[in-house]
């Protein structure tokens, strides 16, 4: 039964590493400038967790096999260096190990967080809420206006707030359920919720941040490629949390054009 | 080798034998009724804990399938059989609640920590019976009032067992089982704390003060080191715990707004609320959240290691670097909270700092890991359920360990955050891990409790389907979250994640036939209570002091005469007179170790 158990060990080890190495399930395809850092990142750890994953069942295996009852003989016989060197070992080579991956990760993290958006980066407000996303665009003005919580009103579609009556600034801004952009461009996202807690994920740009009642945060990012993406809310935040999604497209700078002119025409 | 004593007297504990029915099986003060009571709550919470998993994995595989008797039980929740969004998550919440509280904190710590801390360091019982008596029917109380917010009009809260502001915080308002069910929620978790803090008194103390003469603390066994380690934890994280539900409750039923901020728009109302802060719930739940976690590990480490010990025949290769790392996980599972909360919204760098630790506490985790796997080599090791299972615990933490390489690191954390591969992490190392020390210790210590030897046939039958079948549950979760599969989701209706709804299904089915394997387990207990054979004393030739009392054991452990220790647990592997391979450790015979090339 020790021998069964060794290889049963190995084989699940052999057969869990098996869709990682053919990539069967795989994040969709990265459409940020900075995404390559992380996946970079991800093959490496990948890398150093596989080994690790696979040497240590395959060891606990091997003993499981090798030293397994019965055996009436022969006396207990002790690991090649005992305690002393399993220890060195689990100290330098996983001390080394994770503060490589640190190190190395730190970058990544850095690029996305660490670096102020550029100057030139066009800032679009999202606002988070059971149980939708929704855009705010500054306009030509190039300014947002106040928001004014109490005047939220989703039955008049007064999704943020806005006194267009009172705020100057207001009266141009463009808001949209859906957040399409232009390739290649720099985006200052400004994040609020609404309500309760929510997040902001987009796999395919690699970008994740929660919304936090009470904080207004922001991400910064350029998309490279065109197309149609899921933005979905990785917070739980009630029955609909399952459901809420926006779509996020990314266009040429001509169709983005064409895009805000219909959007604000439509307000 | 003889050591003088150096250990204090221990406390004067006697109570008298109990006479009637209700002192001897209900409201008992003796440990082991207590420690028995423990293990009994936590296979109800088990049972419906796992019962819940099955009704949430069909409605994952199968979204609109009609559950046979579903409507009866809720009809809001589930009309015509078929599980609603809100409901899921309800399901959710309380299969997460009742398995990381009444199973996974109750069974390893506070059942078999109960029933055998007193026997292990040689006294008649818990320097404070009464508080022990009511520590369990403190937590029992806790699973009654949060098994009752299944029937309020309402049902249970939605909000996950991590219950984060405002969701949890602002009311009814925020969804169904918000109002009256997030309450009782709150109330059953304080009352759960109150009598967590009673039991880790009386553990520490019990480890202080009643160890009998020549059981100094280098002679503890490691179960004993690790439930006292897991009490410590227990104190602190507990301790705060209960003050963040307090507060949870205040803003429910006292109009304050501990976590919630101003500004806040719900059904186009402005709610009243102003100066509370969201991240406020996150920092007090998950600096308790993270010790949680090593509180419901670190027994099971000393479970595992005790059975495995007397299963190789030999000692870990060095039992003092197995309890550094125990305590060195204890102490960093303080530092590294804040990596549950990497894009939070807090400082960004402060997720680098967490990280530092979060990484670094992979050291300890591998020297155990290491230590395992180097003290099978060269041994002897037997085969049969308990050793199974300990063996199973070991290649289960690893696997679920190595996950955490990825999670510790934020920029990775970018694309793991609440996905499938975080729910895949936590369920390896800490739930099957866990569950896994449980049955190894129940398999070895029912002789003891009961007399009577389990069924080793249905033992090994038990082991093997559970083993393959809980891999076959659980690695999966690790794919779909590389895939970006969010967690918490009542059904998958994004575009991207379509192509994973085949993989949900295989999850589903391996889940359904692995939980009906848990029957034979349960069967096996029930039948051998009762028609098992007789057990030995010392069926598994142990060294640790439950093994020198006959099995069961009396009322008051060692028949009113305390035992006197000489060794440590470690002694096998050694050359005695009798030709034995062990020696006890209230034996004063010295022990002659046998080792390569003696």
């Amino acid at each position: 039964m020790a021998k069964l158990l060794a290889v049963t060990i190995i084989v699940i080890a052999i057969l869990s590493a098996i869709p990682v190495v053919m990539n069967t399930w795989k994040a969709p395809a990265d459409i940020s400038t900075h995404g390559h850092l992380i996946d970079n990142q991800m093959s490496d750890t990948m890398v150093e967790a596989g080994v690790s994953f696979l040497a240590a069942q395959i060891l606990l295996a091997i003993f499981i096999w090798q030293f397994s009852s019965p055996r009436t003989d022969g006396k207990v016989k002790t690991f090649p260096g005992g305690a002393k060197g399993l220890v060195i070992a689990a100290i330098v080579l996983v001390g080394v190990e994770v503060l490589a991956l640190g190190a190395f990760g730190s970058k990544a993290w850095a690029q996305v967080y660490f670096t102020p958006p550029g100057v030139d980066a066009m800032p679009i407000q999202v606002q988070a809420g059971q149980f939708a996303f929704y855009f705010r665009y500054p306009g030509p003005d190039g300014k947002f206006g106040p928001l004014h919580p109490e005047m939220i009103n989703e039955g008049n579609q007064n999704l943020f707030g806005l006194d267009p009556e009172h705020d100057v600034d207001s009266r141009d801004d463009i808001v949209t359920a859906e957040m399409a952009i232009p390739v290649n461009k720099e985006i200052h996202l400004l994040m609020h919720a609404k309500d309760v807690s929510h997040s902001f994920y987009v796999p395919a740009l690699r970008i994740h941040q929660d919304f936090v009642p009470g904080l207004d945060l922001s991400l910064h990012f350029t998309a490279t490629q065109i197309g149609k993406y899921e933005i979905v809310c990785s917070q739980l935040c009630g029955l609909g949390h399952y459901n809420m999604r926006a779509y996020l497209e990314v266009m040429s700078p001509q169709d983005f054009d064409d895009w805000q002119k219909k959007q604000a025409a439509a307000q | 080798m003889h050591e003088t004593s150096a250990a204090p007297a221990p406390a004067a504990q006697h109570h008298g034998p109990p006479t009637t029915f209700i002192s001897k099986h209900v409201f008992s003060l003796d440990h082991k009724v207590i420690g028995l009571q423990y293990y009994g709550l936590a296979l109800v919470a088990v049972f419906v804990g796992m019962v819940l998993s099955w009704l949430m994995r069909i409605h994952l595989g199968w979204t609109n399938a009609a559950i046979p008797g579903l409507q009866a039980i809720s009809p809001n929740g589930a009309p015509g059989g078929v599980i609603t969004p809100e409901y899921y998550l309800q399901l959710m919440t309380m299969h997460a609640t009742l398995m990381v509280f009444f199973v996974l904190t109750t069974a390893p710590f506070a059942a078999f920590g109960n029933y055998f801390l007193p026997i292990q360091v040689g006294a008649e019982d818990m320097p404070f019976p009464h508080f022990n008596m009511m520590s369990f029917w403190t937590t029992l109380t806790a699973f009654c009032v949060l098994i009752s917010a299944f029937f309020v009009s309402d049902g249970p809260p939605l909000s996950g067992w991590t219950a984060y502001a405002p969701l949890s915080a602002i009311g009814k308002v925020a969804g169904p089982g918000e109002g009256m069910g997030q309450v009782i929620w709150a109330t059953a978790i304080g009352i759960f704390c109150i009598g967590q803090l009673l039991g880790a008194l009386n553990f520490i103390s019990t480890v202080l003060d009643m160890r009998c003469k020549g059981m100094t603390l280098s002679r503890l066994p490691i179960t004993a080191w690790a439930w006292f380690i897991t009490s410590c934890m227990g104190l602190t994280a507990f301790a705060v715990l209960m003050p963040a539900c307090i507060l949870l409750i205040l803003d429910h039923v006292a109009g304050t707004s501990f976590f919630i901020p101003s500004g806040l728009v719900i059904n186009d109302q402005l709610l009243p609320h102003s100066g509370g802060s969201t991240l406020l719930w996150q920092h007090l739940f998950w600096f308790f959240g993270h010790p949680e976690v090593y509180i419901a590990i670190v027994p099971g480490m000393g479970i595992v290691t005790h059975v495995l010990v007397t299963n190789m025949r030999r000692p870990m290769l060095s039992t003092k670097a197995l309890l550094y790392s125990m305590w060195a996980l204890a102490f960093l599972s303080y530092m590294v909270y804040g990596h549950h909360m990497f894009v939070s919204g807090m400082n960004p760098f402060s997720s680098l700092v967490f990280s530092f630790p979060t990484l670094m506490i992979t050291i300890p985790s591998t020297i155990v890991v290491l230590l395992w796997i180097g003290s099978l080599y060269g041994s002897k090791l037997r085969i049969n359920s308990a050793s199974l299972f300990a063996l199973g615990f070991v290649s289960m933490f690893v696997s679920g360990g190595v996950s955490g390489f990825f999670l510790a690191q934020p920029s990775l954390d970018i694309m793991l955050h609440a996905t499938y591969f975080v729910v895949g992490h936590f369920h390896m190392v800490m739930g099957v891990a866990a569950m896994f020390g449980i049955f190894s210790g129940t398999y070895f210590w029912f002789p003891k409790m009961t007399g009577r030897m389990m069924n080793e046939t249905l033992g090994k039958t038990h082991f093997w389907l559970t083993f393959v079948g809980t891999y076959c549950i659980f690695m999966p979760f690790h794919y779909l979250g590389m895939a970006g599969n969010v967690r918490r989701y009542a059904s998958f209706t994004d575009d991207y994640l379509q192509r994973l709804i085949p993989l949900h299904q295989f999850i589903t089915i391996a889940a359904l036939f692995t939980g009906s394997v848990q029957l034979i387990f349960f069967y096996n207990l029930i039948y051998s209570r009762f028609r098992g054979p007789q057990a030995s004393a010392n069926p598994w030739e142990g060294t640790s002091l439950e093994w020198i009392m006959p099995s069961p054991p009396p009322w008051n452990n060692f028949g009113g005469k305390d035992p006197i220790v000489y060794h440590d647990a470690d002694q096998y592997g050694v050359r005695t007179s009798t030709g034995a391979d062990y020696i006890m450790q209230n034996s004063p015979e010295s022990a002659v170790v046998v080792r390569d090339g003696d």
